[in-house]
């Protein structure tokens, strides 16, 4: 593992009488893709809560680069390049979809009172940016056809790429996708793992991955982390966890 | 049409357009029916009049003739014109006729207050005044999600700005606007500070307390606002210094008609607050138009979306809702200045809830977050009760019965806000595959 990037230690999550993460360990390199599986209400999804700032943690240190970010708002740690997709896609349904990424570029943006109502030439070169960079993306997921159309009309494979390219916009480090492939086709999950091989590869991207499709899992990732009932119960390789006893019990199951 | 019948003559239909031509000219130009004495007499048309009718008839043959040729003439020029096919939509929705259209009907309404009644002017100028109120609503309300029930305090607090600084301080009109606004938009800063972590019912709730606060503030602080009383004799806007009335109040000031040499009119200044108050309105659409194609306008409607998808894209929900806030409350100040300087009296009884309810009706009305849906509504929603006289009693009962006859039928508002459809850049379509290239790219729906 190269530098590390995200570096969570004994991570705690508790709601009044339940503790849905237990002493949760964590970490990220640059460029890996590191993924987290486990069986329904391990508590994955909470962890990835508390690592973007829509949890505060009940106990725990998370490092982000060397900066301690656990008691920051969310919004602050999305800005500091960690961004996420949700489980059930949170698109800006009733805008368009070349809307939804420029406002995902919000604070790249000349976003001065003055400037955009006199239409300035540094306003309209950042807005000029805005465009180019999200025709890119658009292009790279091949839904420039459906530029101006609605994203809440979208297929449902589309909006789950729309969302990732709506992370993609705002250049981030890490990349933290809860389930992406939840809903997908066959077809749809190949083009999703080509696309986060690619994301790594061409755009310098870490990603952090919550996934039942075990397929993807086994495919694209560099180490994994499982987790049951809010405790770790392994992690390496995947080769090291598919063989591991305890989680063939507990979740891959017998074969 | 296929390349045979584009050479074939038509004999038939040309034959039959001439006929019906010929037939319905020579009745209704060629002869005339008339009374003379108790005889009925038949006058023919003069004979220049004749040659007309005849080379019209040749025209028309010879047009229905040959017409399978001329438009196989007319789709060659076409297909050899070296413009290319593609076409982008204009980032103003690929209608070259809108600006000009839109120049027309502001010029008509400019035009408009010369030739109609007193009355009617002095309608239009509170409908507008409400147009105002409701494209500064439309922004919390209709854009960035907030229900703002107390909206009218920000209207009392620009009303309020200039009756007290003209009163105490002297101050004119123009600079009171631009005081008035100020003061609203600062109160609405200091309200959605601690306010706006509020969500949905809640926050209803607390701007709804905001708006009575300022009403029963302004009632029982007699000494500086006169309480109910309210205040009067407040200075009409001037027009560079001239003003509107038969004699000048302020020495040195040339009243408007003296100036021009003209003889006193009333009327003129019923005419000068209509076209101060169309400006203000152009104004507020103009502001209100390119915020919306600004960032912070895309921002506010990602908020009312969806918050947490925002916060997650490094949004600062907070600062959005805060600015949209600050900015609705700002045109309430205008909007109240301009009421103050038009009534001349202002008293607490002119803000009270009703006010905020109306405004907020004008929004649903028209459809959340679209201007020109709000625009409809604010005028509906102030001339009609003009015209319903007879039903004033009745008036809120016809009002609630509109409103939930509206959520049946149109739930989205008369007008409901249409996406603006952006352009790609050109040279984007040129990296696209070849099947993807011909099609015009942002044209959908």
């Amino acid at each position: 593992m190269s530098q590390c990037l995200l570096e969570a230690s004994d991570l705690s999550m508790r709601f009044g009488g339940l503790l849905a993460v237990d002493q949760m360990a964590l970490k990220v390199g640059k460029g890996e893709i590191v993924s987290m599986i486990g069986p329904n209400g391990a508590g994955k999804t909470t962890v990835f809560n508390c690592l973007t700032g829509f949890y505060k943690p009940t106990v725990g240190k998370i490092l982000f680069q060397g900066q301690a970010v656990e008691k920051l708002p969310g919004f602050k740690i999305a800005r500091l390049g960690v961004v996420r997709t949700f489980q059930n896609v949170r698109l800006f349904k009733a805008m368009t979809v070349l809307e939804n990424l420029l406002v995902a570029q919000h604070r790249h943006l000349n976003t001065g009172l003055l400037a955009g109502l006199f239409k300035t030439p540094s306003f309209r070169k950042s807005e000029a940016q805005a465009m180019e960079r999200a025709a890119y993306w658009l292009d790279k997921i091949g839904l420039t056809e459906f530029a101006n159309r609605e994203a809440g009309n979208l297929a449902y494979g589309q909006q789950r790429r729309l969302e990732i390219a709506r992370c993609m916009v705002t250049d981030p480090q890490l990349l933290m996708l809860d389930e992406p492939a939840a809903g997908l086709n066959p077809n749809e999950t190949w083009e999703l793992d080509k696309l986060i091989s690619d994301l790594r590869k061409n755009h310098g991207v870490s990603v952090l991955l919550i996934e039942h499709d075990m397929k993807l899992v086994m495919e694209i990732s560099d180490r994994i982390y499982v987790i049951n009932q809010g405790r770790p119960l392994a992690s390496g390789t995947p080769e090291a966890v598919r063989n591991h006893p305890g989680v063939i019990k507990a979740y891959l199951g017998e074969s | 049409m296929n390349s045979q019948s584009s050479t074939t003559l038509r004999w038939f239909p040309a034959f039959m357009a001439t006929g019906a031509l010929l037939l319905l000219a020579v009745l209704m130009l060629g002869v005339q029916l008339s009374t003379e004495n108790t005889e009925l007499v038949v006058y023919f048309a003069a004979s220049e009049r004749w040659n007309l009718i005849l080379s019209g008839a040749v025209l028309v043959f010879l047009v229905q003739l040959f017409r399978n040729p001329i438009s196989a003439f007319w789709q060659g020029a076409k297909k050899c014109n070296p413009l290319p096919q593609v076409q982008l939509p204009s980032l103003a929705g690929n209608k070259p006729l809108k600006p000009l259209l839109m120049s027309f009907a502001v010029a008509g309404l400019m035009v408009w207050p010369f030739f109609v009644s007193r009355g009617a002017v002095d309608l239009a100028t509170l409908a507008l005044i409400y147009v105002m109120l409701g494209l500064g609503l439309n922004v919390v309300v209709g854009l960035a999600g907030l229900l703002d029930l107390g909206y009218v305090g920000f209207y009392a607090v620009g009303a309020y700005s200039y009756a007290l600084l003209s009163q105490y301080f002297g101050l004119d009109f123009w600079s009171c606007l631009l005081i008035g606004g100020v003061m609203a938009a600062f109160f609405g800063f200091i309200l959605g500070f601690p306010v706006l972590r509020l969500r949905g019912d809640y926050l209803a709730i607390v701007t709804l307390g905001f708006g009575e606060i300022i009403r029963i503030l302004l009632n029982n602080w007699t000494s500086i606002t006169g309480g109910p009383n309210g205040i009067s004799q407040i200075p009409k806007p001037t027009l560079f210094g001239l003003e509107f009335s038969r004699r000048a109040k302020e020495d040195g000031n040339v009243p408007f008609h003296e100036f021009f040499g003209i003889d006193y009119s009333s009327g003129y200044k019923v005419i000068f607050l209509y076209i101060l108050a169309l400006l203000l309105v152009l104004l507020t659409l103009y502001i209100i138009n390119r915020l919306l194609r600004m960032p912070i306008g895309r921002a506010w409607e990602a908020l009312r979306e969806d918050d947490i998808a925002c916060r997650s894209l490094g949004l600062n929900p907070t600062a959005i809702k805060l600015s949209a806030f600050t900015i609705g409350a700002a045109f309430a100040g205008f909007a109240g200045t301009f009421f103050a300087a038009r009534q001349g009296f202002i008293s607490p009884e002119s803000f009270t809830f009703i006010e905020s309810a109306i405004i907020l009706a004008i929004v649903v009305l028209g459809g959340m977050g679209s201007q020109m849906g709000v625009i409809l509504a604010a005028v509906i929603m102030t001339v009609l009760p003009e015209f319903a006289r007879e039903f004033q009693e009745y008036r809120m009962l016809m009002f609630g019965l509109m409103m939930v006859l509206m959520m049946m039928w149109r739930p989205e508002g008369l007008m409901p806000i249409k996406r603006s459809h952006l352009k790609l850049k050109e040279h984007q379509s040129d990296k696209d595959d070849v099947s993807v290239n011909r099609q015009p790219i942002a044209e959908s729906v």
